[in-house]
C-alpha cells in the first residue's frame, strides 16, 4: 500500500483516480435504475435539467442522468472486455516472440507490424459493417481486442528481449526450466506494470473507437455507451435545438474519461520509470 | 552495398508482402460474413419499400453478384479480384449508381492527401520543435505550463476534437463553414476567390488535425530529449564549454530526432484514420466523407475500393520514411 | 615550489534527492582541501563510490541539480592577460563584475563565475578526458565537425584554422590516419576514440587537464598509449593534469603527488614516491601492500569489509570500522590534517595529535 500512497502524491493520479471511482460508483447505481434503458417514451421529452430530472430528458423521451450512468457502464465493460483480451494475446505473442527469437519472432512481428501499418480503423468498419447483427457489447469488445493488441505485443517483446539478457535467465534454463514456466513465473513480476499500463492506455482507444463506430451508425443504437448517446443527440438536432444537456453530457464524460485514464497511465508508468521518479528532485 | 542488402531488400520485401496480406484481409472480409453482399444489399432495399417480382430479382441478384466479384468459385473471385486491380478497376458504386468507384475515389484523393500532408509535415515539425525545446528548458515555467495543456489534449480522440471545434468555431461562433470544402456552387479555378474558400473550408479540419498530432510529439519529443540531455556525449560537449545554440541543435534535437522518424511511420495509420473521422465530422469532401456514404448505402465496392487505396498510401508511405531514415542516422548508413 | 593553479578549502558537495517525500543525502565530498600546482601530475586515488566523479565535477565547475555545492570554495587561478594561441584570455573583458571583486592575485572563486563566464574558461583554461568506456562523441556528427564544435565554440577567426590545422597535426601524431576526421563515431575502436578525445582535450592548450578513470575500460595495450600520451602533453605543454583513478599502476606510471580519497575526504596526500614507499594512514597501507609485487609470492591482503555508504557515513573518520588500529577518538571526531613533512599530509589520529 506504500506505493498506492506514493502514486497518490502526484495529482494527476489523485485527480484521474478519483474520477474514475466516481463514473465507476455511477456505473454501479445502474442497479437502481428505475426503467429499462432502452426504451423510449418513459419520461416528458426535452426537459431542462431539474431536481426530478438531474440532467434533463432526450427527445427520445429518456432521462438523461440515467442514460448516461448505462453509457459510462457499457462503455466500461466494452473497454474492459477489448483491453483484457488483447493484453491476453499482446502478452502471449510478445512473450512468445522475445523469448523465442529466431523465425517465431520474425513471423510474429511480421504479423504484428501488418496490424500496425494497414489503417485498421477500415477494416474495423468493414467487419463491424458485417456482423451488424449481431452486435452487443461483447462482440464488440472481442472486435476491438482483436486489433487492439499489435503495438503493446511490440512493447513486450522489447522487454523481455532485455530481461532475456540477464542473469537470471540462464540461470533458470541451466536449472532446467521449461519455457513456459520460466516466462510465466519469471518475467510476469517485470512485465505486469507495463502491462497495465498499456491496459490503460487500450481501454482509452476501445472508447474511442466505439464512439466513431456508434457515429457511424454500425453498432447497436438501441444499447447505450457513450457512442451511441452521442450519435442520438446529433442526429436529434439537439444543439440547434438547444437541448445543450443533451448533448454535452456525453462529450463531457467522454472527455473526463478520456483525461482520466491518460493521467492515471502516465502517472504510474512515470512512477515506474526510475530515471523519471529520480528527476523529482528540488531545484 | 551493404547497405542495399541488409536494409533496402528486407523492407522492400516487407513493404509488398504487407501490402499483399492487407489486400488478401480486404477480399476475404466480406466472404467470411454470416451473411454476403448481395444478401443484404435486397434485405436493405426491401426495407426500404420497394418491390421487384422474382424474374428481375433474380436478374438483380445476378447482377449484383457480379458487381460484387462473387461469381464462381473463391479462387475464380480472387484471380478476377488481382486482375482488377492492376488495372485499377474496383468496380461500380452502388451509393452513386452507375459511377465507377475509382472515379470517385479521384475526386475525394486529392482532398484528403492536401489535407492531410500539410497537417502531418505542419505537427511533426512543430511539435517537435517545440517540445525538443520544452524538453531542454524542462525547469522553466514555461514549459511546464505547456506540458499541463498538452496533458489534456492529447487524449482526446479525433472525433471529439473535431465535434467540439465544430461546435465552438461553426455555431457558437460562426467564423467558419459548418462544412464542405467549398461553397457550394463555386467553380475550381486558380485564382484567389478559390483558393481562400478552400482555405477558409479547410481551417477547422486542419486545425484539429494539427492540435491533436502536435500534442502527440510534443509530449513524445519533451521525453526523449529529456533522456537525449542526460546521454554522456550532452554532458561531455557542456563540459566542453560549447556554445548552448549548438548543443541544442546539432547534439540534442538532431539526436532526438531520430525515434521520432520512426515514430511518425509507426504513427501514420492512426493519423489517417483520425484524418478520415476528422473529414466526417465537417463533410470536408474527401475519402472519409466518400466513406460515410458508403457505409450508410452499403456499397461495398465503394468501401473495398477506399481500403485498398488506403493500405496502398499508407504502406508505401511508411516505405518512403523507412527509406529515409538512413539519411538521417549515420550509424544505419555504415553498419 | 611551483605556483598553485588550483585548490578547494574545505569543499562539500552533496547531492540531494527527494524521493517521495523523504530527503536523502549523499555526502559525496566532504570537506576536501586541495592544493595543486602548475607543471604537475596529481594523482587522485580511491575506491568506487569514494566520491572522486564528483570532485571533479566540482574542480570543473559542472556542479548541477541534484548536485549542490554545500560549502567550501574552488578557486581558480588565472593569469590576467594570458596568451593562449594568440588571443589573450582576459577574464576582465568579461562582462561580469563580479569577476573584478574577487581577482586577487589572478585568483577567482568559481562559484562567482557567471555562466557564460564559466563556458568562456572551458576548454581554454581546463579541460576534460573522459572514461574510455563512455560514448562521448556525437553520434550523427563526423569527428571533424565536434572538432569544429569545440574550436569555434572558443576561438575565432585566424585562431580557428590555426587549432584545426593543430588538430590534425595531433591526428597524425597519435598514429592515427587523417581520414579519421571525416569518420563516424561508432567507426572508431574503443582506443582510438580515447585518443582522439585526449588529443581534443589538449588541443586548445588548457593549463590544466581532467581525467576521469582515462584508462580504465581499456585492455592493456592502449592503457599504455594513453599513459604515455599524457606524459608526453605534460611535458610539452608544461600544464598540470589531474588524473582520478583507481588503477596504483598508472599513479605509480605518471603521477608526481596522489591524494588518497576515502568516504568524500581525502586522508593522506604525498609524493608518488613516499605514498608507494612509506604510506602512513592504514587505508592507504592496505591499498598499496595489495599490490601484487615481482618475486613475492606471498598472498595478498585487501582492505575487510566494504566502502561505507555515502548516504549514512559513519561518524568521525570513516575509516574506523574497517581499520585495524581503531581508537574510541576515532570514531567520535574526524581528524585533521596533520604535516608529516614538506609534501606528506595525513588526516589520522595515529600521528597522534589530539
Amino acid at each position: 500500500m506504500k506505493v498506492f500512497r506514493d502514486l497518490l502524491r502526484d495529482y494527476r493520479f489523485m485527480w484521474s483516480f478519483g474520477v474514475l471511482c466516481a463514473l465507476l460508483f455511477v456505473s454501479f447505481l445502474t442497479i437502481f435504475a428505475p426503467d429499462d434503458p432502452t426504451l423510449w417514451g418513459v419520461v416528458p421529452r426535452d426537459m431542462k435539467p431539474s431536481w426530478s430530472y438531474l440532467l434533463g430528458t432526450s427527445s427520445k423521451g429518456q432521462d438523461v442522468f440515467w442514460q448516461a450512468a448505462f453509457a459510462v457502464r457499457n462503455s466500461l465493460i466494452i473497454a474492459l472486455i477489448a483491453g483484457v483480451v488483447s493484453r491476453v494475446i499482446a502478452v502471449l505473442v510478445g512473450m512468445v516472440a522475445g523469448y523465442k527469437r529466431g523465425r517465431t519472432d520474425t513471423v510474429l512481428m511480421f504479423i504484428a507490424d501488418c496490424f500496425l501499418v494497414i489503417p485498421l480503423f477500415l477494416i474495423i468498419v468493414m467487419l463491424a459493417m458485417l456482423v451488424r447483427e449481431q452486435m452487443n457489447l461483447v462482440t464488440m469488445g472481442l472486435l476491438l481486442a482483436f486489433f487492439g493488441w499489435a503495438w503493446d505485443a511490440r512493447v513486450i517483446r522489447s522487454q523481455i528481449l532485455s530481461l532475456r539478457e540477464r542473469e537470471f535467465t540462464q540461470t533458470a534454463v541451466l536449472s532446467g526450466t521449461g519455457t513456459l514456466p520460466l516466462v510465466l513465473k519469471e518475467y510476469m513480476p517485470f512485465s505486469t506494470p507495463l502491462v497495465f499500463s498499456t491496459l490503460i492506455n487500450n481501454m482509452s482507444w476501445a472508447i474511442g473507437m466505439e464512439i466513431t463506430l456508434a457515429i457511424l451508425g454500425l453498432v447497436d443504437m438501441d444499447v447505450p455507451t457513450l457512442g451511441t448517446m452521442l450519435q442520438w443527440a446529433i442526429s436529434y438536432q439537439a444543439m440547434l435545438l438547444g437541448y445543450w444537456w443533451w448533448i454535452l453530457t456525453p462529450i463531457a464524460l467522454s472527455v473526463l474519461l478520456f483525461v482520466a485514464l491518460y493521467w492515471l497511465s502516465v502517472s504510474i508508468s512515470e512512477y515506474l520509470d526510475p530515471r523519471t521518479r529520480i528527476q523529482r528532485v528540488g531545484a | 552495398m551493404e547497405f542495399v542488402k541488409q536494409y533496402l531488400i528486407p523492407r522492400l520485401v516487407q513493404y509488398f508482402l504487407v501490402m499483399f496480406v492487407g489486400i488478401t484481409a480486404v477480399f476475404i472480409l466480406p466472404r467470411l460474413a454470416p451473411s454476403d453482399p448481395v444478401e443484404r444489399t435486397i434485405t436493405q432495399l426491401r426495407s426500404q419499400g420497394s418491390y421487384l417480382d422474382p424474374g428481375t430479382m433474380d436478374e438483380f441478384i445476378e447482377d449484383l453478384t457480379e458487381m460484387y466479384g462473387l461469381g464462381g468459385s473463391w479462387l475464380e473471385q480472387y484471380g478476377a479480384f488481382w486482375q482488377r486491380l492492376f488495372h485499377a478497376d474496383f468496380g461500380v458504386s452502388f451509393f452513386q449508381f452507375p459511377t465507377p468507384v475509382n472515379e470517385l475515389i479521384r475526386t475525394a484523393l486529392p482532398w484528403t492527401a492536401a489535407l492531410l500532408l500539410t497537417t502531418t509535415v505542419i505537427s511533426w515539425v512543430g511539435g517537435n520543435l517545440v517540445g525538443g525545446l520544452a524538453g531542454y528548458f524542462n525547469r522553466k515555467r514555461w514549459s511546464k505550463a505547456l506540458d499541463s495543456v498538452v496533458m489534456i489534449i492529447r487524449p482526446l480522440p479525433y472525433y471529439i476534437m473535431s465535434f467540439a471545434l465544430l461546435l465552438l468555431f461553426a455555431y457558437v461562433v460562426r467564423w467558419f463553414p459548418v462544412s464542405g470544402g467549398t461553397d457550394i456552387g463555386r467553380r475550381a479555378a486558380f485564382n484567389w476567390p478559390f483558393i481562400k474558400d478552400v482555405l477558409r473550408h479547410a481551417f477547422l479540419p486542419a486545425l484539429s488535425l494539427v492540435i491533436l498530432g502536435g500534442a502527440i510529439w510534443f509530449q513524445t519529443m519533451k521525453l526523449i530529449v529529456q533522456n537525449v540531455n542526460a546521454e554522456a556525449f550532452v554532458q561531455y560537449a557542456k563540459l566542453g564549454g560549447v556554445k548552448e545554440g549548438r548543443i541544442v541543435s546539432r547534439y540534442v534535437i538532431r539526436n532526438a530526432m531520430l525515434p521520432q522518424i520512426t515514430g511518425l511511420a509507426l504513427a501514420l495509420g492512426q493519423i489517417f484514420s483520425g484524418a478520415l473521422i476528422t473529414e466526417i465530422v465537417f463533410s470536408y469532401p474527401g475519402l472519409g466523407t466518400l466513406l460515410y456514404n458508403a457505409i450508410i448505402t452499403g456499397d461495398y465496392n465503394l468501401i473495398m475500393g477506399i481500403t485498398v487505396i488506403s493500405i496502398v498510401a499508407i504502406t508505401t508511405a511508411v516505405l518512403l520514411i523507412d527509406l529515409l531514415y538512413p539519411l538521417f542516422d549515420p550509424r544505419v548508413r555504415y553498419a | 615550489m611551483s605556483q598553485t593553479i588550483l585548490r578547494t578549502e574545505q569543499l562539500k558537495a552533496f547531492y540531494v534527492l527527494d524521493v517521495y517525500g523523504t530527503q536523502k543525502v549523499v555526502k559525496a565530498v566532504d570537506g576536501v582541501d586541495l592544493d595543486i600546482r602548475e607543471n604537475e601530475v596529481y594523482g587522485i586515488a580511491g575506491e568506487s563510490g569514494c566520491g572522486k566523479t564528483t570532485l571533479l565535477k566540482a574542480l570543473a565547475a559542472a556542479i548541477e541539480p541534484p548536485l549542490r555545492l554545500i560549502g567550501g570554495k574552488v578557486i581558480y587561478r588565472v593569469a590576467t592577460g594570458d596568451e593562449v594561441n594568440a588571443e589573450p584570455l582576459s577574464l576582465l573583458s568579461m562582462p561580469d563584475a563580479a569577476v573584478d571583486r574577487y581577482l586577487t592575485d589572478g585568483e577567482i572563486d568559481v562559484a562567482c563565475l557567471s555562466a557564460e563566464a564559466k563556458r568562456r574558461l572551458r576548454w581554454r583554461y581546463i579541460s576534460y578526458v573522459p572514461q574510455g568506456s563512455m560514448s562521448v562523441l556525437n553520434p550523427v556528427a563526423k569527428l571533424k565537425d565536434t572538432y569544429r564544435d569545440f574550436i569555434e565554440s572558443h576561438v575565432s577567426g585566424k585562431t580557428r584554422r590555426d587549432a584545426f590545422q593543430l588538430a590534425k597535426e595531433h591526428i597524425v601524431e597519435l598514429g592515427l590516419p587523417l581520414e579519421i576526421l571525416d569518420a563516424y563515431p561508432h567507426q572508431l575502436s574503443g582506443g582510438m576514440r580515447q585518443r582522439v578525445t585526449i588529443a581534443l582535450a589538449a588541443l586548445l592548450k588548457p593549463r590544466i587537464i581532467i581525467g576521469d578513470e582515462p584508462t580504465t575500460a581499456l585492455d592493456v595495450v592502449v592503457q599504455r598509449g594513453v599513459v604515455q600520451l599524457l606524459k608526453e602533453i605534460q611535458r610539452k605543454l608544461e600544464n598540470t593534469i589531474v588524473l582520478v583513478t583507481h588503477d596504483m599502476g598508472v599513479q605509480a606510471n605518471i603521477a608526481d603527488r596522489v591524494g588518497i580519497m576515502y568516504a568524500g575526504k581525502i586522508v593522506e596526500e604525498a609524493t608518488t614516491k613516499t605514498i608507494f614507499d612509506e604510506p602512513f594512514h592504514p587505508y592507504t597501507q592496505y591499498l598499496i601492500s595489495s599490490l601484487p609485487r615481482f618475486g613475492d609470492k606471498s598472498p595478498r591482503e585487501s582492505v575487510p569489509g566494504s566502502p561505507p555508504s555515502l548516504l549514512d557515513p559513519p561518524s568521525g573518520c570513516p575509516f574506523h570500522p574497517r581499520c585495524p588500529h581503531t581508537m574510541d577518538l576515532c570514531a567520535e571526531q574526524m581528524p585533521d590534517h596533520v604535516r608529516l613533512d614538506a609534501s606528506h599530509r595525513v588526516a589520522c589520529w595515529l600521528t597522534g595529535a589530539g
